[in-house]
C-alpha cells in the first residue's frame, strides 16, 4: 500500500476564497493604484475608477413572464461572457471591461420614424417602471443560463418612438470605439456589431430592453448600459451596448449573419430540430448541470412567439 | 543527473502543469461557469500544442546538428497522446456520460468531431508501439507507420480550426506553424530524391 504524506501547507497560508477569486481584480487595482500614485491621483479616485459600480435598482416589479426555474448565479451570469468587444474568450469580457465607463450614454433613433433623435440614456429610461424578467438563456454554443434580468419592454419604446407604416424591421447597433473596447482592434466580426428584428417581434411582451441583472445595474461586460434580450432566440441576437436604433423596410443583416450566413441566420430562434452546421442544437447544458438536457422549440416560449412564424418553413428561415 | 537529463526532467514538469492546474482549479472551485467545456478546451489545447512541439524535435536536430535531442521525442509524443486521452475522456464522460448514440451520431455527422476521433485514432497506434521493443521489432516498417502523425497534426489543425466561430487567430498559428514543420521534410525528402536521381 502507497500512503503518501500529506501536502505540508498550513491552513493560514492558503488564499482566502473570497480573495483569490477576485485575484484579478485585486491585481489590477493594485496596478492602477501604482499607476494613480504616478499621476497623483487619491487611492480614493483609483477604487472609484476600478470599481465595478454594482448599484441596486429602485423599485423594480415582480413579472408574470419570469419562469419559477433556479437563476444561475450572479457570478456565472457575470463572469462567463460571449461579448467578443472585450475579447473572444469567455472569461475576457470580465477581465477587460471593467474600466468602460458607460457613462454618459446617448442612443440614437433614425430611419423610417415620426421624431428622428439622439436621446440621453436617463430620459429614454425614464418613463418606464422597471421589472425584473427571469428568463433562460440558450447560446448558439450549446449551453444555457437562468438570468433576472431588468428592463421594460422594447414595444413601450417603439410606441413612443412612432415608427412609419413602411418600418418592417428594427436594427439595433453596438458601440463602436477601440480605445474603451479593445476586441474591436481585430476584424474577428463586423464591427459595429449589429443585430436586428422583424417588428412584430420586436414588439412581442417577452423582448426586453435590458438596463439591470439581478436587481443591479448592468454589469459592463453583459452589455452595460443598455441591451436587448430576446428569450426565444439565441444568445447572439440579444446585442449589447446600444448606440442605435433605425427603423427600416429592409431585414437587417446582422454580424454573425455577415460572417456566417450558413450557420447564423436572421432568425435566430432556438430550435432543436434545425441544427447548427457544425453541432447538434437538440441538447444543451444549463451552466451548473452535468447531464445535458433537451433544448426546447423557442426555448420553451412557444405559447408566447410561434404564432410570430406560422406557415414559415424554420429550415429555411433559420 | 546530467545535463540532459535535468532538461529532459523539467520538460516532462512543465508539460505536466496544464492537467495539474485543472487539479488545482477542480479543487479551488475555479474551473469558470462552464467546467466541462473548460477543461475540453485546455486538454485539447494541450494535446495539439505537444504534437506540434513533438514534430519540431526532427527539423531542429538536423538544422542545429544537436542529435541528442531526439531523445525527448517519444516523451513528447507520449505527453500529446496523455492529452488526448485526457480531451477524448472529457467528451466521452463528462460531455457526453456514455451516451454513445449520440457520440456516434456526432463522430459522423460534425465534421470537426471526426477529425478529432481520427487524430486520436491515428495516435494510438503511435503510442502503442513506442516502445524499444515495438522499434526494435518493426524495424523499417516503425518509421513508415510513425509517418501518420504528419496525418495526425494535420487532421489535429482542422479540428481545431473547425470548432472555431470567429477567431481564427489561433488555428492560423498552428497551420502555420504546421506547414513550416511538414515543409522542412517535404523539401528534404525532396532534395534527397533529386540528387540520388542525378
Amino acid at each position: 500500500m502507497l500512503i503518501k504524506k500529506p501536502v505540508d501547507i498550513p491552513y493560514s497560508e492558503v488564499t482566502p476564497k473570497a480573495l483569490y477569486i477576485r485575484r484579478r481584480e485585486f491585481i489590477q487595482a493594485a496596478a492602477a493604484g501604482a499607476i494613480g500614485g504616478a499621476v497623483g491621483l487619491s487611492p480614493l479616485a483609483v477604487e472609484r475608477l476600478t470599481a465595478q459600480g454594482r448599484a441596486k435598482l429602485p423599485n423594480v416589479r415582480k413579472s408574470p413572464l419570469s419562469t419559477s426555474e433556479t437563476a444561475n448565479s450572479y457570478e456565472d451570469a457575470t463572469g462567463y461572457n460571449n461579448f467578443y468587444e472585450f475579447g473572444t474568450d469567455k472569461e475576457d469580457p470580465k477581465a477587460n471591461a471593467q474600466r468602460f465607463n458607460p457613462k454618459p450614454w446617448t442612443i440614437k433613433v433614425e430611419g423610417l420614424v415620426k421624431n428622428p433623435a439622439t436621446i440621453d440614456l436617463d430620459t429614454l429610461i425614464k418613463p418606464y417602471a422597471l421589472e425584473e424578467r427571469i428568463y433562460r438563456m440558450r447560446c448558439v454554443e450549446g449551453w444555457s443560463m437562468v438570468i433576472p434580468w431588468v428592463g421594460f419592454p422594447l414595444a413601450d419604446l417603439i410606441k413612443r418612438l412612432e415608427p412609419q407604416e413602411s418600418a418592417k424591421f428594427v436594427e439595433f447597433t453596438t458601440l463602436l470605439d477601440p480605445s474603451r473596447m479593445p476586441g474591436q482592434r481585430y476584424p474577428v466580426l463586423q464591427w459595429p456589431y449589429l443585430e436586428g428584428l422583424r417588428m412584430d417581434e420586436a414588439m412581442n411582451p417577452l423582448t426586453l430592453m435590458v438596463v439591470g441583472l439581478y436587481g443591479e445595474t448592468l454589469p459592463n461586460q453583459n452589455g452595460a448600459p443598455i441591451r436587448l434580450v430576446i428569450p426565444w432566440k439565441y444568445g447572439f441576437k440579444g446585442i449589447k451596448s446600444i448606440v442605435r436604433m433605425r427603423f427600416t423596410d429592409k431585414q437587417p443583416r446582422g454580424s454573425w449573419e455577415v460572417a456566417q450566413a450558413r450557420e447564423y441566420g436572421f432568425y435566430a430562434n432556438v430550435n432543436p430540430n434545425v441544427d447548427h452546421p457544425r453541432w447538434s442544437q437538440a441538447t444543451e447544458r444549463r451552466l451548473g448541470e452535468f447531464r445535458r438536457r433537451k433544448t426546447e422549440m423557442f426555448n420553451g416560449y412557444g405559447a408566447q412567439v410561434a404564432s410570430l412564424y406560422a406557415g414559415m418553413d424554420l429550415r429555411k428561415f433559420y | 543527473m546530467t545535463r540532459f537529463g535535468l532538461l529532459r526532467t523539467a520538460i516532462f514538469a512543465a508539460a505536466l502543469v496544464p492537467a495539474a492546474a485543472l487539479v488545482y482549479d477542480f479543487l479551488t472551485n475555479d474551473l469558470t461557469a462552464n467546467p466541462i467545456d473548460y477543461i475540453t478546451d485546455t486538454t485539447g489545447y494541450t494535446a495539439i500544442t505537444l504534437l506540434m512541439i513533438t514534430l519540431t524535435v526532427t527539423p531542429l536536430r538536423r538544422l542545429t546538428g544537436l542529435n541528442e535531442v531526439i531523445k525527448l521525442r517519444r516523451m513528447l509524443g507520449l505527453l500529446a497522446f496523455f492529452y488526448a486521452c485526457l480531451h477524448f475522456s472529457t467528451w466521452l464522460v463528462l460531455d457526453w456520460f456514455f451516451d454513445f448514440t449520440s457520440m456516434a451520431a456526432d463522430v459522423v455527422e460534425r465534421p470537426f468531431i471526426t477529425m478529432g476521433m481520427a487524430t486520436f485514432v491515428l495516435l494510438i497506434p503511435l503510442a502503442a508501439t513506442s516502445t524499444t521493443g515495438m522499434i526494435r521489432r518493426l524495424g523499417k516498417r516503425w518509421l513508415q507507420l510513425h509517418r501518420l502523425v504528419y496525418v495526425a497534426g494535420l487532421t489535429a489543425v482542422i479540428h481545431f480550426w473547425w470548432v472555431v466561430k470567429a477567431d481564427f487567430r489561433e488555428p492560423r498559428l498552428f497551420a502555420l506553424a504546421l506547414s513550416i514543420l511538414l515543409g522542412f521534410r517535404a523539401w528534404w525528402t525532396l532534395r534527397t530524391r533529386l540528387s540520388s536521381r542525378s
